[in-house]
């Protein structure tokens, strides 16, 4: 209605000086003729100009004298024309407030005379503040003094208007064109969509957002390594088999039964089912010696074994326990060379804070072989870690019970600007190897890291609890970017 | 990892070389140990108080706290690691320890009682005779002591280590075990007479000591060692008497370490006489003792004799992968403390290495491959592996096989995915509340594992299904716009007397819908995709698979069902028990599923 009023309007005139008498003459709401223009605007039809224009209003209080008439007049009134009138009885029946001001402003106006006995000092009065009230309210100007006096009084306040001044804009047309929203099939079935324009995309807005399912970072950082260890080769090892004996989990490791990492403050050790039922016997007996009194040329730790110790059930502490039993088994057939990997569970009885908790997952590679070397283990590390990102690397030596030498791995980390350890790695010792059956001249080179480190350091996590767990942010896992390792 | 706290400039002292952090911490790099922080005494004192940090005084002294690894104890102290530096440095050559040559007769004698073999056998002791302590010594003599009883004594469960001034005791001595209630003296710090059974009692409120109570607290007698005039010198492993306690002007101290393991006392002894022999007049020597027991025989202690290897030049080269020569290999050993010479005949193919008694790591003569690729460098094997690149062949299968288990769990979870469901890894580590009493379940003991020690309840068992660990993940998701859909594919852990631990993993694959209504429908489909996917048909077919009403407790009467597949349950269904969502703080309706995916296999 008003869309057809403006443009018409516009057809036959150069332009709408002012909207809000446009929209008085025309008897239209000026509110609903101002979302038209900027509509028209928005789309060139119209060119529209703002006009401000401050206007005075009245306040609440000025609305009630603007009815009732001002407090000086509504005094002036309720004292009798004759005689007077006692005060306290003028009090009661006037409004306090009413009263109150009215006193002030009509001894100012000199209309009556304030003693004990109120009385009118003129006969008649006009009440102007009143009319001057009404005025303002029917939109008609008045004295600039006047206005001072009633702002000064409180009884008005301005308003900002706005308006605009509309002419015709360069896509004019007496009549909007309807847009297609959409293609719809309807449009297709009946060709109206060879006549129809199609609204303008808006490619700043944000698209619809997606349904679909995701897979968790974690998973998905796994999955990639997987696809790592396979592309060089790498067979996965079944890994799953959380509850272990501590003869594997340590003395196939050749890990003594006073290491620290045997400690209930590390390790979680079972009470149902409290021990293994059955080892490989003749296998235990090599363990044990070996522990006790050496042997392949080894001292030996020199202290009494306890295959009670051995016995007792655990949860896996390393997924190496598994790696042991693979090469166990690999010792008892002819020899051929593997490569095993895995990545799986593992559990520490560790104090929980932002980046540990008391389970991880631990990714692991090792290669068995004949002749293998220091310098085979350095350079399928660079292979192996390139693959991540990760080709700056140093070593450094470190301790570790069943690998000698052993060698902490650092990479050059450039957002940090320092180097940061990624992981563990060495040659298992010959005692390890030996009582497994394994020839002599086998060597195994193996390396571990966990996988959440460098998940966090992939998705900037910082709290491991962000990434793992029940307390993971359900919005968090599906916004995350495909993982590029190995890509 | 232990850590040693060092004063920097003694420690750059005994180095005879001031360097800057950045090349110390590359020296330590290379060596193997690791600056892991550079404080002062203040800010330890600071930060134990949870004080705020205030302006560092200049000259606050600085204390280097360094990582070492856990099998050498002969770098708990300042002097061990200044000296395996200067070693390692070339500055020193590797000392040659003599056990001082004394007739048997005037040799200081311990005797040991019979009794202690119930409670604590073993007893080794030395003296260092004519030592010089300064402040900075003694204080590092007392704090060998206490890191090797943390470490290698595994704290004094396995050794105890008392030292005493010689001059303030009479000799011989006697190891006893006797009952409490006859054992009287003043402990170290007290000026009191104490009953040692009262002693115990008295040191139950003590930080420091409380704990080392329990190893002869229950024994019906404690172990205890004696001067010729009864005089206590301690009540291993607690404490010592005040009576014969060291000062700085100690000229003669007396070592003894009680243990229940011998090997680590011999151990121990070693590592503490050979330490501070650099301080005694005559240096590197160390007077013997003769334990002598009552069965009349007898061991003179230390034993510091080297242990002698023969290591095959080939297996040094051959393992570490860089050709070396036979001189080049001593001389790399020389570095690391070890006395390492060709053998005179001209055989150029074996090494000869004595381990010294302060390098008890050294086991095998990977060790010593070990320490010759060490002072080699690592990174220069590393850069020399890397131009060569490494043999890609070595340990190479024809063809790998994929395992089964891990493909097979790939593909469903993105199958689950590609039904818009969202993947959740939750823990194996739970509590058993969690496991059962939230589910509506009890524990009858025959399906869940239990931990023994754990730390916190949220480590009582791992879960016999993957249902709490996606019920808690919706409960703290509660903001989550609905609705919810969440899948997870994991293992659960059960009890089973045909495995070896008695214990097995299952794989299971669960998921669940949360929305405005439960939305069992949706579950239902669910299933039945994943079972078409595996390429089971509908279920119209009973012989394959088939929904069973059922009723357990976790879920709603009338709205569950087990899932059947060739006529054994695999798997469980339904709308979630509101009892049981309102147990996981969840304020929306939920559907449910579970079942185990390895029978598929």
């Amino acid at each position: 209605m008003a869309e057809e009023v403006i443009l018409g309007y516009l057809a036959k005139n150069e332009e709408i000086a002012d909207s809000g008498e446009f929209a008085a003459k025309q008897g239209l709401n000026h509110d609903d003729i101002v979302n038209v223009i900027k509509s028209l605007h928005g789309f060139r039809y119209v060119d529209a100009q703002d006009i401000k224009r401050e206007t005075w209003v009245l306040t609440d209080e000025g609305n009630m004298y603007a009815a009732a008439g001002s407090p000086e007049g509504q005094l002036f009134f309720a004292i009798p024309a004759e005689g007077g009138i006692p005060r306290e009885e003028l009090q009661k029946k006037l409004d306090p407030l009413v009263f109150k001001i009215g006193c002030a402003q009509a001894a100012k106006n000199k209309w009556v005379d304030m003693g004990k006995l109120v009385s009118r000092k003129v006969e008649h009065v006009e009440d102007r503040v009143k009319d001057l009230l009404l005025q303002i309210k029917d939109g008609q100007v008045i004295d600039q003094d006047d206005i001072k006096a009633l702002k000064g009084r409180k009884l008005i306040a301005t308003q900002t208007w706005n308006g605009y001044s509309v002419k015709k804009g360069p896509n004019y047309a007496p009549q909007r064109k309807k847009f297609a929203a959409d293609l719809t099939r309807e449009m297709l079935q009946s060709g109206e969509w060879k006549n129809s324009e199609f609204k303008e995309y808006n490619f700043n807005a944000k698209g619809a957002a997606i349904e679909g399912g995701h897979l968790h970072p974690l998973n998905k950082v796994r999955h990639q390594l997987r696809m790592i260890f396979l592309q060089m080769g790498f067979e996965e090892m079944p890994t799953d088999r959380f509850v272990e004996s501590s003869f594997w989990n340590f003395d196939t490791l050749f890990q003594p039964q006073q290491h620290p990492a045997r400690d209930a403050h590390d390790t979680f050790y079972l009470k149902a089912p409290s021990t293994t039922k059955e080892l490989p016997e003749d296998y235990v007996e090599r363990v044990k010696r070996v522990h006790e009194s050496g042997g392949y040329g080894s001292r030996g730790y020199d202290y009494d074994w306890s295959r009670e110790e051995a016995n007792k059930n655990l949860l896996r502490t390393h997924t190496t326990a598994v790696s042991s039993k693979m090469l166990y088994l690999l010792a008892q057939k002819p020899f051929t060379p593997k490569r095993y990997f895995s990545i799986d569970r593992v559990f520490r009885n560790e104090a929980v804070d932002r980046t540990h908790l008391a389970e991880f997952h631990q990714i692991e590679g090792l290669i068995c072989d004949r002749g293998l070397t220091l310098g085979d283990l350095m350079g399928v590390l660079h292979d192996f870690f390139s693959r991540l990102g990760m080709s700056k690397l140093r070593f450094k030596p470190a301790y570790n019970p069943y690998t000698e030498p052993s060698m902490e791995i650092f990479s050059y980390h450039e957002g940090f600007g320092k180097w940061v350890e990624v992981g563990n790695s060495g040659m298992f010792r010959p005692e390890m190897l030996l009582p497994m059956g394994l020839p002599e001249d086998v060597r195994v080179i193996a390396w571990g890291l966990s996988l959440e480190r460098p998940t966090m350091i992939l998705y900037g996590i910082n709290n491991i609890r962000d990434l793992f767990g029940h307390k993971v942010d359900l919005g968090l896992i599906k916004i995350n970017p495909i993982c590029g390792l190995g890509v | 990892m232990p850590t040693v706290s060092v004063g920097r400039d003694r420690l750059f002292a005994s180095l005879g070389k001031t360097y800057t952090q950045e090349e110390f911490e590359d020296l330590c790099f290379r060596f193997g140990i690791e600056l892991d922080d550079v404080t002062t005494e203040k800010a330890i004192i600071r930060k134990e108080k949870h004080l705020e940090e205030e302006e560092a005084d200049e000259d606050e002294e600085v204390i280097y706290k360094i990582e070492v690894p856990a099998n050498r104890y002969d770098l708990l102290c300042l002097e061990g690691i200044a000296q395996a530096l200067r070693i390692f440095d070339g500055k020193q050559e590797i000392p040659t320890y003599k056990v001082a040559n004394i007739s048997r007769e005037s040799m200081i004698k311990m005797h040991v009682k019979p009794e202690t073999s119930s409670i604590r056998p073993y007893v080794v002791c030395a003296v260092l005779r004519g030592i010089t302590f300064d402040e900075g010594s003694y204080n590092s003599f007392i704090d060998l002591q206490d890191k090797l009883h943390q470490n290698i004594c595994r704290r004094r469960t396995l050794v105890a280590i008392g030292t005493h001034d010689l001059d303030t005791l009479h000799h011989p001595f006697t190891y006893e075990a006797l009952p409490p209630s006859n054992i009287n003296f003043v402990p170290l710090k007290q000026v009191k007479n104490f009953r040692a059974d009262e002693l115990m009692e008295f040191y139950k409120s003590d930080l420091k000591l409380k704990k080392f109570l329990h190893i002869i607290e229950n024994s019906p007698v404690y172990p205890v060692i004696y001067d010729r005039n009864r005089t206590v010198l301690s009540l291993p492993p607690i404490i010592n008497g005040a009576h014969s306690a060291i000062t700085l002007k100690t000229k003669n101290v007396f070592i003894e370490c009680t243990a229940t393991d011998l090997t680590k006392a011999k151990i121990v002894l070693n590592t503490v006489v050979t330490t501070f022999s650099e301080y005694c007049k005559k240096k590197f020597e160390i007077e013997p003792v003769e334990v002598i027991y009552s069965d009349g025989k007898s061991n003179i202690y230390p034993e510091l004799s080297v242990y002698n290897m023969e290591v095959s030049l080939s297996y040094i080269t051959g393992a570490i992968g860089v050709p070396l020569e036979a001189e080049k290999v001593t001389s790399l050993l020389n570095r690391m403390q070890l006395h390492a010479q060709k053998p005179v005949s001209g055989d150029n193919t074996t090494i000869n290495v004595s381990v010294p008694p302060t390098r008890s790591d050294v086991l095998h003569p990977c060790d010593v491959m070990e320490d010759v690729a060490i002072a080699y460098g690592y990174n220069n094997v590393k850069d020399i592996a890397i131009a060569k690149g490494y043999n890609i062949s070595k340990g190479r299968a024809v063809s790998l096989k994929p395992l089964r288990l891990e493909e097979f769990s790939h593909l469903i979870r993105l199958e689950m995915a590609m039904c818009g469901f969202t993947e959740v890894l939750s823990f194996i580590l739970c509590s058993l509340s969690d496991n059962f009493a939230m589910l509506n379940h009890e524990d009858d003991g025959s399906t869940a594992v239990i931990i023994e020690n754990p730390r916190s309840s949220e480590n009582e068992t791992a879960r016999t299904s993957l249902m709490s660990g996606i019920l808690k993940t919706v409960g703290q998701n509660k903001a989550h716009p609905k609705p919810i859909k969440i899948f997870e594919v994991g293992d659960i852990v059960l009890l089973d007397e045909t495995k070896d631990v008695g214990a097995t993993n299952r794989r299971q694959l669960a998921a669940l819908y949360c929305g405005a209504t439960a939305g069992y429908e949706i579950i239902h489909g669910l299933v039945e995709r994943i079972m078409q996917v595996i390429g089971l048909v509908p279920p119209d077919d009973s012989t394959t698979y088939y929904l069973k009403p059922s009723d357990e407790p976790e879920f709603l009467r009338g709205t569950q069902a087990s899932i059947i597949y060739k006529g054994k349950q695999i798997g469980t269904s339904g709308i979630v028990h509101p009892e049981v969502l309102s147990k996981f703080d969840i304020p929306d309706p939920c559907s449910y599923f579970e079942l185990n995916v390895q029978c598929f296999l």
